[in-house]
């Protein structure tokens, strides 16, 4: 028996029971790149044309490299999950399993990547 | 039910949202926008960490990564990018002020397309001044 009220049990909840989580996941990862992007783009922007040495350096900066990290995983959940509405929107059946696995994985594929040469460069 | 029985006939009618009569407007053009602008983007996105890993890796990778970040078509993929990347950034500040129940009469909503699609040029524009 459940002594929680229904009430309790369906407020914040929505009609699907699911979608309020992900659009507040989809809120606050906004948010935080609304933050960041700003700071990154002029970083990044300024590494493009340089040598590698220069390249190397830029990214080896630790706030550099820090943020660089955090835009990576932040923005590419907020790909994968805004990514997978529209595959839930357009695709139906075995091609809307396939389109959401392919969208999940190549947005962990870039972010690993990505994670991996900062590594490199940076330690 | 009807369905399945094989005498049933399917009746032919016309699908939402009647795609051929459809008069386009700000507020529709903004959000279509803004699922294009954030799919384009893993354009930008696999070209700069393909960039990045070449540099980390090795010299002759590097310059093979920085030929292609840096010709005509690198250059047209990270400016097309950067504006997709400002368009979206507006039009989700567009969403936040949405979900604040801010702008949603239809005149301000459609100010605030023509915003975020201006904006987003002229912050482009900025962008690629000071970078």
């Amino acid at each position: 028996m459940q002594y929680i009220t229904d009430r309790k049990r369906a407020v914040g909840a929505g009609a699907a029971h699911t979608g309020t989580a992900h659009h507040w996941f989809m809120t606050v990862s906004s948010v935080a790149l609304a933050v960041m992007l700003p700071v990154w783009l002029y970083l990044f922007g300024a590494a493009i044309g340089g040598t590698r040495d220069q390249v190397v350096a830029a990214f080896a900066n630790p706030f550099t490299a820090i943020l660089t990290a955090l835009v990576l995983v932040v923005s590419m959940r907020h790909f994968a999950k805004g990514s997978a509405v529209m595959v839930e929107d357009y695709a139906h059946g075995t091609a809307r399993k396939a389109g959401l696995i392919f969208v999940s994985s190549l947005a962990a594929v870039i972010a690993t990547t990505g994670l991996y040469a900062l590594i490199r460069i940076a330690l | 039910m009807a369905e399945g029985t094989g005498s049933f006939r399917r009746v032919e009618r016309p699908l939402s949202p009647h795609l051929q009569i459809y008069r386009i407007q700000m507020t529709s053009v903004s959000s279509i926008l803004t699922r294009i602008t954030g799919h384009a983007l893993m354009a930008g996105v696999i070209l700069g960490v393909w960039w990045l890993l070449a540099a980390a890796v090795s010299e002759p990778y590097f310059a093979l990564a920085n030929a292609v970040m840096t010709s005509w078509f690198g250059k047209l993929v990270m400016t097309g990018s950067l504006w997709a990347v400002w368009y979206h950034y507006l039009a989700g500040l567009r969403h936040l002020l949405f979900d604040a129940r801010l702008g949603l009469e239809i005149k301000t909503a459609e100010r605030l397309g023509w915003a975020c699609i201006l904006g987003s040029v002229a912050l482009t524009a900025l962008t690629l001044v000071i970078v």
